[in-house]
This record gives C-alpha cells, sequence and structure tokens, in this order.
C-alpha cells in the first residue's frame, strides 16, 4: 500500500471543485487514458482578473485527484501570475508529500495550470520544435529538460517518477540519459528544492534514523532531535555519546555533515543546552 | 469496522484447526527431527504425517514431497534443477502470463544467454497449444507453465502440455500456487514432472511451500545443506508450518466440493450482480476455464486504485491489475498480454474468495461497489462524454 499522508488522504476522498466550469476562461486537458491518468482544468476569472473559480476532472489514482484538488483549491484567488509560479513541488508540499513514484501526478497539476492559463492567454499549446521522447506516454524533450531543471534530477529512474518517461518499454533510457547529462552540464549548480519546514524536519528525522542513528548506536550512543528552528538543528546526545568528550566533533563532523549531504547544505547543528 | 476480505489470491487466513495442529510444534514440541533423542524423533514422525497429508491432496507419493519456504523457491528450485539436468540446452519454454516467480526468473536467465520463448495468450487469457508444441525443440531444458493465472483465474491444459512435453523428453514444471486446493489435482494420472504450491494461499502459514518431484526426475537441490528433505533442500525444517500446511491439506481435500459448489456460486453472484448493476464493465478471462474463486472485472474509465482505497472505506479488501497500485507505470501484464484495451485495464479489480467468504458479505460488496464507481466516473473526464455519445446515439 502506498503511504499517503493524511492530507492527501482527505483530499481524495472528500475532493474540491470536482467538476467543469461554466463559461471558462482557461481550459485544459493533459494526460491520457493510456498513460493511467487524465485531468481537465478549467477556470474562471473574476473583474480583478484574479482565479474566482477552478474545476477539475481527473482520471487517475488516488494521488492524481487529490494533486487535481489541491491544485484548485491553491489557485483560487491568485492573478494569472501568481499562478503561472505555482510548480508541481508547490502541489506535493500543500499535500504533506507525495511517495516519490507519484510525483508525475503533481506534475500532471502543473501542466494542465499551464496550458489552461496559455488557453485564455492565447499561446502556443504546444512548445515549438518539442520532440517525442518517450513513445509509450508521450513525453517530449522539452517536458523531461524542465522537470529534470526543476527537480534537480539526476536519474533515468527519478525522471520516470516525475514525467512517467521511460516507464513502458524501455528503449527511451538512454535518450533520457543524454538530456540529463546535457541539461546538468548546461545548468549551474541548480538551488536544491526549498522545502516547507515539515518536509524539513522530516528528512532530518528520515536521515537521523537510516544514516546516522546505526552508526551512534554501534557505540553504544544515541541522538534525540529537540527541535528545528529555521537552519538550526537542535539536538540531545544520549547514551555513551553524552559522556563523550569528543562528542561535539561527532556532531560538526559527522552529523552534520551527513544532515547537510543528505537534508540542505544549510544546516548548523547544535547540542541542546543541558 | 469489519473485514470483508476478497484478495484470497493474495493470501488466505491461516485455518482454526490448522493454528490448533501447529501451535504443540512451537513451545512443546520443538525438538529437531533429525535428533536422535525420541523427543525430537516423534516431531519427525509427525512431519512424515504431513506429508502423507500433503500427497494426499495433489495425488503424489509422500516422497515425491520436498518442503521449501515458498511458492517463489519451489519454481526457482524446479526451474533450477531442470537447467542443471540439461546443462548442454539452452532453451526455456514460459508463458507471458507467468507469476514473477517465474517470469523475472526467466528474464534473469535470459541475461545468462538462455533462450526464452514467451508464448502469447488469446482475448480470453487461454494458450495456444498449437504454438506450444511448436515451440518445443531438442534445445529445450524446460518447460514452466502456470496452471492457473493469480489475476483472472484462467487454468491452463497443462496435463496436456506436460504429455506433449514429455514425449519430446523435455521436464514440464508447473506452478500450481493458485490451482492447488481449488481444483482437483492427481499427479499420478499425469506427466507433470515438477509442480510448486504455496501453503498460505490454501489457509496454511506463510513461509512454506511444497515442491513436487515425480519419482525418477533427476533433481538437483538448489538449497545445498544438510541431509533434510533427502538432501533435496537443505535447513531444519520449519515444523509447526510444515504441520499446519498437512492439516491445510487435508482441509482442502475435504472442502474440495464446496469450493466448486458453495465458493464458486458465491463467486457467479457477485460477479453477475456486478455486471448487471454497472454499466460499461466486463470480466476479464475466460469464464469456463477459470477457478472457482476468481473474478476479475474491468471498470471502464475509472481508475483501480481509486475503487480499492474506496472499497477499503468500507473494510473490503481486492487488488487490482492498475498501474497505479503496481507502482510500475503500466498496467498488469496478464492483461496486456490479453490485449485488454488500456481503458479496461487501469480499472481491473480481481475479487478472490474463500471457503469462508459469506452470503453477507457478497451482499455488502454488491451494495457498495456501484457507488463507488458512479462517484469515481463522476470525476473522471472521460466519462462525461462517454455518456453524452450514448445519450445522443
Amino acid at each position: 500500500m502506498w503511504e499517503y499522508t493524511d492530507k492527501v488522504r482527505e483530499h481524495f476522498l472528500n475532493p474540491r471543485n470536482v467538476g467543469e466550469v461554466e463559461n471558462p476562461d482557461g481550459v485544459a486537458e493533459v494526460g491520457s487514458i493510456a498513460c493511467g491518468d487524465a485531468l481537465k482544468l478549467s477556470f474562471k476569472l473574476d473583474e480583478n482578473k484574479r482565479i474566482k473559480e477552478a474545476m477539475f476532472k481527473t482520471f487517475g489514482c488516488a494521488s492524481a485527484i487529490a494533486s487535481s484538488s489541491a491544485l484548485t483549491e491553491m489557485i483560487k484567488g491568485m492573478t494569472l501570475e501568481e499562478a503561472k509560479k505555482v510548480t508541481n513541488q508547490d502541489i506535493a508540499a500543500y499535500l504533506g508529500g507525495l511517495p516519490q513514484e507519484k510525483m508525475h501526478c503533481s506534475v500532471m497539476g502543473k501542466e494542465a495550470l499551464e496550458k489552461a492559463i496559455e488557453n485564455y492567454q492565447g499561446a502556443p499549446a504546444k512548445e515549438p520544435g518539442a520532440q517525442i521522447i518517450c513513445e509509450c506516454f508521450g513525453v517530449t524533450d522539452r517536458e523531461i529538460e524542465r522537470a529534470v531543471r526543476e527537480n534537480n534530477l539526476a536519474t533515468v529512474e527519478e525522471v520516470t517518477n516525475y514525467t512517467k518517461a521511460g516507464g513502458g518499454c524501455g528503449n527511451c533510457h538512454d535518450a533520457i540519459r543524454q538530456i540529463i547529462e546535457r541539461v546538468r552540464a548546461e545548468a549551474k549548480p541548480v538551488a536544491p528544492p526549498k522545502l516547507t519546514n515539515i518536509q524539513k524536519i522530516k528528512r532530518i528525522e528520515e536521515a537521523l534514523e537510516r544514516e546516522i542513528r546505526p552508526s551512534l548506536k554501534h557505540d553504544g550512543g544515541d541522538i534525540e532531535l529537540i527541535d528545528v528552528v529555521g537552519n538550526r538543528v537542535i539536538v540531545a546526545v544520549r547514551g555513551a555519546c553524552a559522556a563523550c568528550k569528543a562528542s561535539d566533533i561527532t556532531l560538526k563532523h559527522f552529523v552534520e555533515a551527513k544532515l547537510r549531504d543528505l537534508v540542505s547544505p544549510d544546516l548548523i547543528i547544535e547540542e541542546v543546552a543541558p | 469496522m469489519k473485514t470483508v476480505y476478497l484478495d484470497n489470491n493474495a493470501t488466505t487466513q491461516v485455518a482454526p484447526e490448522v493454528l490448533e495442529a501447529m501451535l504443540p510444534y512451537f513451545h512443546d514440541l520443538y525438538g529437531n527431527p533429525s535428533s536422535m533423542h525420541s523427543f525430537g524423533g516423534q516431531v519427525a514422525w509427525k512431519i512424515r504425517e504431513a506429508r502423507e497429508q500433503v500427497a494426499a491432496l495433489i495425488g503424489a507419493t509422500p516422497d515425491e514431497i520436498i518442503f521449501t519456504s515458498c511458492g517463489t523457491e519451489s519454481d526457482n528450485a524446479a526451474i533450477r534443477s531442470a537447467l542443471a539436468t540439461y546443462p548442454e540446452r539452452r532453451h526455456i519454454v514460459t508463458s507471458r502470463v507467468e507469476h514473477p516467480a517465474v517470469k523475472s526468473l526467466c528474464a534473469n536467465l535470459a541475461g545468462q544467454g538462455y533462450r526464452i520463448t514467451e508464448l502469447p495468450v488469446d482475448k480470453n487469457g487461454i494458450l495456444d497449444m498449437e504454438q506450444f508444441v511448436g515451440s518445443l525443440t531438442p534445445d529445450t531444458a524446460a518447460v514452466s507453465l502456470m496452471w492457473a493465472n493469480n489475476e483472472t483465474g484462467v487454468i491452463f491444459p497443462v496435463e496436456k502440455a506436460a504429455e506433449l512435453a514429455r514425449e519430446r523428453g523435455i521436464p514440464f514444471h508447473t506452478d500450481a500456487v493458485q490451482s492447488t486446493g481449488k481444483i482437483p489435482i492427481n499427479l499420478q494420472k499425469s506427466a507433470i514432472d515438477m509442480l510448486s504450491f504455496s501453503g498460505h494461499k490454501l489457509h496454511a502459514p506463510k513461509g512454506i511451500g511444497v515442491l513436487y518431484v515425480r519419482k525418477g526426475t533427476r533433481f538437483s537441490p538448489f538449497l545445498i545443506g544438510g541431509h533434510q528433505e533427502k538432501g533435496r533442500r537443505g535447513g531444519t525444517e520449519n515444523t509447526p508450518s510444515i504441520v499446519g500446511l498437512g492439516k491445510a491439506c487435508e482441509l482442502a481435500a475435504r472442502d474440495m466440493d464446496a469450493e466448486n459448489t458453495t465458493v464458486k456460486r458465491l463467486r457467479d453472484r457477485l460477479e453477475s450482480a456486478l455486471l448487471t448493476r454497472i454499466p460499461k464493465c466486463r470480466v476479464n478471462g475466460d469464464i469456463q476455464q477459470r477457478l472457482p474463486n476468481t473474478t476479475n472485472i474491468s471498470f471502464e474509465f475509472v481508475e483501480g486504485e481509486g475503487i480499492l482505497l474506496l472499497m477499503n472505506e468500507h473494510g473490503i479488501c481486492a487488488s487490482s491489475g492498475s498501474a497505479c497500485t503496481s507502482g510500475s507505470l503500466q498496467p498488469s501484464h496478464v492483461l496486456r498480454a490479453m490485449g485488454v484495451p488500456f481503458t479496461m485495464a487501469h480499472g481491473s479489480i480481481r475479487f478472490s474468495l474463500s471457503i469462508y467468504t459469506t452470503e453477507e458479505e457478497i451482499d455488502f460488496v454488491i451494495e457498495k461497489l456501484p457507488p463507488i464507481i458512479e462517484r469515481l466516473r463522476s470525476m473522471s473526464p472521460y466519462w462525461t462524454s462517454i455518456a453524452q455519445a450514448c445519450v445522443s446515439a
């Protein structure tokens, strides 16, 4: 069973804004039955050019329905300029995160939003010169490039999770690999995705549990997360570590380095005041 | 909330009689059956009895039964043994709809230079016997065909296929994980050389499997170790589970008639009620050549994961061949091999019943499912256009 957050579950069980807006200003359809999910998004603007109404119809799994529902809630009240800035990560974050394999649901939401805005503004629906790379799921090079750039993807598997490209016959894996290399070579080091506080705490806990605690326990020590304030990670050392004179070296050189590596390079580790 | 468990092809509850038979072998009779003292020896005696019970269910003799850890181990042991028996042969015949225990193993062997023929099936999931015969060559080291399909319940004519393989001197293995205990099996009257099955599909616990190896079939062990199972499978016997499996096989033989009458009737009731009450749905797989407990139904224009999670809200357990539930992006390989259209494959749900399924549970599902499908369809962008097309046509 997928590990969905309560928020995903809640939006799936009680989806907001299901349907189609009457006389919409912008409308778009992305995905297809063959791909396993599809989303039709429509919106209407008020007199101040803010999104007054947004509605969706979705064929797809629980996370696709929840992502669509979240998207319509998020963009209500936004100007189109604001709405354009909504990323797939914002959608995932709104839902408290999505399983990696389901990130493509948030990407589908972002794509539908973009196309619906283009539909209103009269911009071309398809990016010119885009070339289909994954024939199974009809994903273009532009779409892959963008997913790689915006989400800092490094492997074919990640690209598949975010765009579905490569999830079928696998013939395009080499082509995807080349796109990843090209984009990553061009791009200056991309700022890592901004984490919400909850995401940050979750990731820190995960890193502690998986990477750090086992090593400390090996030497009879342990560590406990007390609080996260901005980039300050406040911890308490336990067991053998509490009595160990070298514990601040362990904290700086091992724990902090690991957390910076796995979560965010700006983290600073602090021991809780005794 | 009450659980309505219609996912018995995934796993089954341990029968109360089975659990009761097992319990003494955890704490009181924990001796090692290989020991020289009678404290252990009495356990060996009990294992002998279990071996007889297992053999009786499938028409084998006790010394043709090897206890393993699961169906997957049995499948691996059987196929690898056939390959070891004929090291000069480099070809394996199997089907496109096998369980991963066979399918992935064959894919792995393909990477080691074996040539694999994956036989196709027709739209009802039936094997083409002419193609099967045509695929057998002097280079064929093993045939492995499932007896019944886990997703659709469709039954392959493995007894006939085994005869055809024997005529050509090719070892024949069948993965009978889904059919054992559900339909009569008599290996004495068949040409099947090896057969795998698993305890947890027939009300024994997880972690116990069986590999049947016909007397006279050359066998090369998969797990090499002690002298257990006459040197054919090393490792201290899983005594509680072996005892439990023996009991489960005895019960399965007793309940075989009920499985093919009562359970079948409930399955048919569920199937026909859903087909009547819900528009645009259909059964996947041949409805004649099929296990009595399984139905696989596709609900067009909705996605299986959503159906499962909404049924879950009512405590109803089933499974789906949709892409979203598998973690891969493509729907079930079984449904794709049958050429089920994508619009149908994504919305496929498998219900698998057991001897413990009640009339009330079936009624409950018949009541709860139609509104679930309607609700998901009302959210689907495709449903409106189809519904409109139907109205205007």
